[in-house]
């Protein structure tokens, strides 16, 4: 045996595996250069009648050899594999583009979907948000809140009464006496948003539903002012309706806040009547236990229907409260 | 309140180059939003003239009455037109739109012939002029009020700004043009004239005996003045230039006398009422009806009244339901000689009661319900009394007064208290100067202010401050955020909520929200009984459709559903979260403390107490297909399965352990319903809907729904995790029979018991009922595993064999052999 024959295994081996046509060709020529019978296994068989010096010197040629054949093996194996790969996947090909979503489309309510964004974007200012009943005490939902009997303010909203009348439970009118809640269970600083369902008597049309949603907020701290009123807000505005809308406050008058005013908003080149808000009233702090040398706060109020009308451009207040699906959908989860 | 800018511009001084834009913004600044603002004549151009009618010639062969009608327009000779209306006669003076005039609606006048006729003009009506919505026939002016010939858009007063502005309930002084024009003034910086001022010295002599005044009860009103005049020729007319004004505010001309209440009601905001004096018998008292009884007001109507009504009544019966409308019996007539005239500061709660019980709100209720400056019954009335002497023969005969004005007390403020809320910084004498504005006097040592006699709402520092704030612009306040607290976040309610719509709306579920009324034959249909069916009535529901409030939300989605279906949807799933009325408890009669100071702490828990538990569900319904049918193939429809699942997802998400049992509750198919339990309380019921339910809204066949009582689920304990075990699990396969009526979850559970604590898990693989004999087979897969070691054969087949036992013992269960 000589190096230069085992050498000529190598070339052999290669030449054998890189000519193989295919995959099946391959495992031939692996047989004959690599296999049981082939002349490096054959010679590697004959290492052990050598001389120790034969045997050292050869058998680490022999063991070079078959490192090299494996090597080229590999190699050949890689590309076959890989061309027969791209043979055989390309016949499996589908197109892709079919519909394959079976599923029915979910989605949250719009104004679930804007109630939680406004929740989200007070909880980030360090408001909480507190709920109430929607079935309410009158006191809670009038008097409490500066609203006698027989004020003319009390007619402004056409309340739903619940028999009998002399219980004085009514279907709140605003989520104002979450506030009056508020104030009686909490002491100050109260921060809080008030989201939820309230109702008024008005013909279902397509700006006014018997049934909407509200979200007020309240404020009671040491040293609040209308700038902070303002301010707050500005922040909320800007928000909603993005960074260069502006707002304006305007003198109005409501029972439970003193100074009062309207907030608008100048949205789409016109202004438009977002809210009512104010300084709380004095005599519903002093109702509520609240020290009126110490603390003063301020209030707002927005209807979330409105604000999701004047947003995205709705203009049928019935698309909001009948359920059509197709009108839902397109809200997905708000993301 | 409409106000016309010819009629403000008598008290305040507006330059020309002043705008009724930079008016109408001036209004908005201080508080009065402008609705509208009306520009009268815009559309209206020349020649318009006043004419006498001259010549009627009647042409009957057409089916409506034509006249052919001459008319003088000073023009030396007589023009003759068409005209359809037949309210006029020769002699009338009517207004005549002449070839070349434009009338309102691009109405272009031109010489035309009609009827067989040349119309040479038009004779118009107050509509056609477009300064009323009057159109019953041409507009007739009295004899004399104009001269035939002149320019009638001049004499008309045609062109003019009029303001439509929203009165805020607390400012009952700006429904009259002299609280209007008090704010232009002030919001422009503008000399007011105030209309009182030239009355404040106006007395007359009496002549001869009035008809006497009493206020029965001063709680009811404060000051009561009545004016007796004598000798009213009742042909006089009411002035071309007043009857203009109270068209231009939206009213109609009546008659001279009805007219002057009217008018100096619109001028200075005091509602004024004339009687025939012939028609009272003795003196005018005010006081309550005392008791029921039947009484016509002007406007025709019989009403019953009752015991608290405020009325003006004389010595046999009532003549007016006080503050809101006379009565028919004691009304100007077109006899009327004799006038007794009452201008009364009525108590504005009491006559809130009159219109409230009558549903009758009128230009006076509206005005004293908002409280009239108490000074105005003199001067209103002398106003009366000073029109009605100059435009007729009337006299003046006796002015009784009854009672006095009672006028707002003086306020002392802290004037820092005003920066204080406004956010800014205003000096002691800029408040005083404003406060000046708008009719105070202050003095400014003290600090003590005397509100005007118009403005009672000024109590408390928080009244002086919007005072100052509004009238030095509320665009002064600066933008600035509070100091918050540090952290948020919502509850774990709230946040258990979202989750739970977010996992609905992510599994196909679209979110809906429907009103929360029901009515009897949907709680009857639906199968509710006793508890469930029981719930709140609304005194005044929107429609006698729905008149209760909902006890569960099923009905509300199936509502929903049948909604989407008739639009064509046929295959979705829908669902609902928000609260249920159920009356758990008898509504009992309000409490309602003092306010002003806190209530007792257990006066607030019996108010807290007194509102009924309102229960917060969520609820889904599931109607038609799974999925949608596409090249893919066919789906299949959803089943009870469904429901139960995605109830048991909602208990489960919130992190709950739950058992499940059979269930037959409305509106579910009694043998298709579960129910899962939670420590014991029944929290869901899941499944098909009753087969009478599905047919009687026309839903699909075995539609099915869940409902969950989030607000009954308890809060979740803290996780404390078990470590998860690294050893081999052994995995043992169990068949057993078990007689039909026995429950999954029983067998279940009685697997769970015997097989002890190694168990890990247990899935019921198959289920196979055609076995007979009302048996069915179940099996399950049992893995367990324990901690610390790889099982033993002997061990595993111990624990089945333990599992299988209880099962037998408890449930009767057999192990099947193959």
């Amino acid at each position: 045996m000589q190096p230069q024959e085992i050498a000529s295994w190598i070339d052999d081996a290669r030449k054998a595996f890189s000519g193989a046509p295919d995959l099946d060709a391959l495992k031939i020529a692996r047989l004959a250069h690599s296999g049981d019978k082939s002349p490096i296994a054959l010679a590697s068989r004959g290492l052990g009648s050598m001389s120790p010096d034969d045997k050292a010197s050869f058998g680490k040629l022999i063991g070079e050899a078959k490192a090299a054949i494996t090597q080229a093996l590999a190699t050949a194996t890689a590309l076959l594999e890989a061309e027969r790969d791209r043979k055989v996947l390309l016949e499996e090909v589908v197109d892709i583009t079919l519909p394959v979503n079976r599923a029915h489309r979910g989605g949250l309510h719009p104004i679930s979907i804007i109630k939680n964004e406004v929740s989200d974007f007070f909880i980030e200012q360090g408001f909480a948000v507190e709920e109430g009943p929607e079935l309410e005490s009158g006191w809670l939902n009038f008097d409490a809140l500066n609203i006698p009997a027989d004020h003319p303010a009390r007619t402004m909203q056409d309340t739903f009464f619940v028999e009998p009348i002399e219980s004085g439970m009514v279907l709140r009118t605003h989520t104002s006496p979450v506030q009056i809640r508020t104030m009686l269970t909490q002491t100050p600083p109260i921060y809080v948003i008030c989201p939820g369902r309230t109702f008024r008597a008005d013909e279902l049309d397509a700006t006014h539903s018997p049934v909407f949603h509200q979200v007020e907020g309240l404020v009671i701290d040491k040293g609040i002012t209308m700038a902070h009123l303002k301010g707050t807000l500005d922040n909320f505005a800007r928000h909603m309706f993005g960074p260069d809308v502006t707002t304006r406050l305007r003198p109005s008058f409501f029972p439970f806040t003193e100074p009062s005013a309207e907030v608008d908003i100048f949205f789409n080149n016109r202004w438009i009547e977002w809210g009512g808000c104010g300084m709380v009233n004095p005599k519903v702090l002093a109702t509520c236990g609240i020290d009126t040398d110490e603390y003063s706060g301020f209030a707002f109020g927005m209807g979330l229907e409105r604000t999701l009308m004047v947003r995205h451009g709705i203009t049928d207040m019935h698309d909001i409260v009948e359920g059509d699906l197709r009108f839902t959908r397109q809200f997905g989860v708000g993301l | 309140m409409r106000a016309p800018l010819s009629w403000i511009k008598e008290f305040v001084d507006i330059p020309q180059a002043i705008t009724a834009d930079q008016i109408s913004d001036g209004l908005i600044r201080v508080g009065f939003e402008v609705e509208e603002i009306i520009y009268q004549g815009l559309d209206v151009t020349g020649p318009l003239k006043f004419a006498e009618v001259v010549s009627i010639e009647e042409i009957t062969e057409y089916k409506k009455p034509i006249r052919y009608v001459g008319i003088d327009c000073g023009e030396g000779q007589t023009r003759f037109v068409i005209c359809g209306a037949t309210n006029f006669v020769v002699g009338d003076v009517i207004v005549a739109a002449l070839p070349g005039a434009v009338l309102p609606g691009d109405f272009q006048i031109s010489a035309r012939e009609t009827y067989g006729k040349v119309s040479d003009g038009m004779i118009c009506s107050s509509r056609e002029l477009g300064i009323s919505d009057e159109h019953a026939g041409i507009m007739v002016l009295p004899k004399d009020s104009v001269v035939i010939g002149d320019d009638a858009i001049e004499g008309l007063q045609i062109n003019d700004v009029i303001f439509d502005v929203a009165v805020n309930p607390d400012r009952g002084y700006a429904l009259s043009i002299r609280g209007i024009a008090r704010e232009v003034a002030g919001a422009l910086g503008l000399a007011f004239t105030d209309p009182v001022d030239a009355l404040r010295d106006l007395t007359f002599i009496d002549t001869g005996k009035g008809v006497s005044a009493t206020i029965a009860d001063p709680a009811t009103a404060s000051v009561f003045y009545l004016r007796t005049l004598s000798n009213f020729d009742p042909t006089a007319t009411t002035p071309i230039w007043m009857r203009r004004r109270i068209e231009k505010m939206g009213m109609r001309s009546i008659s001279l006398v009805v007219d002057i209440t009217n008018y100096v009601m619109l001028e200075l905001g005091q509602p004024l009422h004339a009687f025939d004096k012939s028609k009272i018998k003795g003196g005018l008292t005010i006081k309550r009806a005392g008791k029921t009884g039947a009484f016509t007001t002007l406007d025709g109507q019989i009403r019953t009244l009752d015991p608290d009504d405020l009325m003006v009544v004389d010595d046999e019966q009532p003549l007016a339901l006080a503050g809101t409308m006379g009565g028919a019996f004691s009304e100007i007539t077109e006899s009327t000689t004799d006038i007794a005239l009452e201008a009364v500061r009525f108590d504005p709660v009491c006559i809130a009661k009159n219109s409230r019980r009558h549903k009758l709100s009128s230009e006076a209720s509206r005005r004293l319900e908002r409280s009239v400056d108490p000074s105005l019954a003199q001067f209103a009335s002398a106003r009366f009394v000073q029109l009605l002497t100059a435009h007729s023969s009337a006299a003046h005969v006796a002015t009784v007064i009854a009672g006095e004005p009672v006028f707002p007390a003086r306020v002392r403020i802290n004037p820092e208290y005003v920066s204080k809320t406004v956010g800014f910084e205003i000096t002691p004498s800029q408040i005083a100067q404003v406060l000046r504005t708008i009719g105070c006097e202050v003095d400014e040592k003290s600090f003590e202010i005397a509100p005007p006699s118009w403005r009672p709402d000024l109590l408390h520092a928080a009244d002086f401050a919007e005072e100052v704030a509004r009238m030095l612009g509320y665009d002064k306040i600066p933008s600035i955020l509070p100091p918050r607290p540090l952290h948020a976040s919502l509850t774990s309610t709230q946040k258990r909520r979202r989750a739970v719509a977010s996992m609905l709306a992510s599994r196909g579920l679209a979110e809906v929200q429907s009103f929360p009324f029901t009515n009897q034959a949907t709680i009857d249909a639906m199968g509710f009984v006793g508890e469930r069916a029981a719930t709140y009535k609304l005194a005044n529901p929107m429609s006698e459709e729905f008149p209760l409030m909902r006890v569960h939300l099923v009905p509300g989605l199936i509502e929903v559903a049948q909604r989407n279906i008739s639009r064509g949807a046929k295959d979705f799933a829908i669902f609902e979260m928000g609260s249920i009325f159920r009356s758990s408890q008898k509504l009992e009669a309000a409490i309602s403390p003092d306010l002003a100071k806190r209530p007792d702490q257990k006066i607030i828990e019996k108010i807290f107490a007194s509102v009924p538990n309102q229960g917060y569900h969520v609820a889904g319904l599931l109607v038609g297909k799974v999925e949608n049918e596409n090249w893919q193939g066919k789906s299949r429809a959803y089943n009870w399965q469904d429901a139960i699942a995605l109830a048991q997802d909602v208990v489960s998400l919130c992190n709950l352990e739950w058992t499940i049992a059979r269930s037959d509750l409305a509106p579910w198919h009694p043998g298709r319903c579960a129910e899962l339990i939670v420590n014991g309380t029944v929290v869901a019921h899941a499944g098909e809907l009753h087969p009478r339910v599905v047919a009687a809204y026309g839903l699909p066949e075995r539609s099915v729904a869940f409902a969950v009582a989030l607000s009954a689920l308890p809060e979740s304990s803290l996780v404390n995790p078990t470590t998860v075990g690294t050893m081999p699990a052994a995995v043992q396969d169990v068949a057993l029979i078990v007689d039909a009526r026995v429950s999954a979850a029983e067998v279940t559970t009685a697997l769970r018991e015997g097989a002890g604590d190694l168990l890990e898990s247990i899935t019921l693989f198959d289920r196979y009922d055609k076995i007979g004999d009302g048996k069915v087979s179940l099996a399950f897969t049992l893995v367990f595993r324990a901690a610390d070691r790889t099982l033993t054969g002997e061990e595993v087949s111990a624990m089945r064999e333990a599992a299988t036992a209880v099962a037998g013992k408890k449930l009767g269960a057999v192990v099947r052999t193959a």
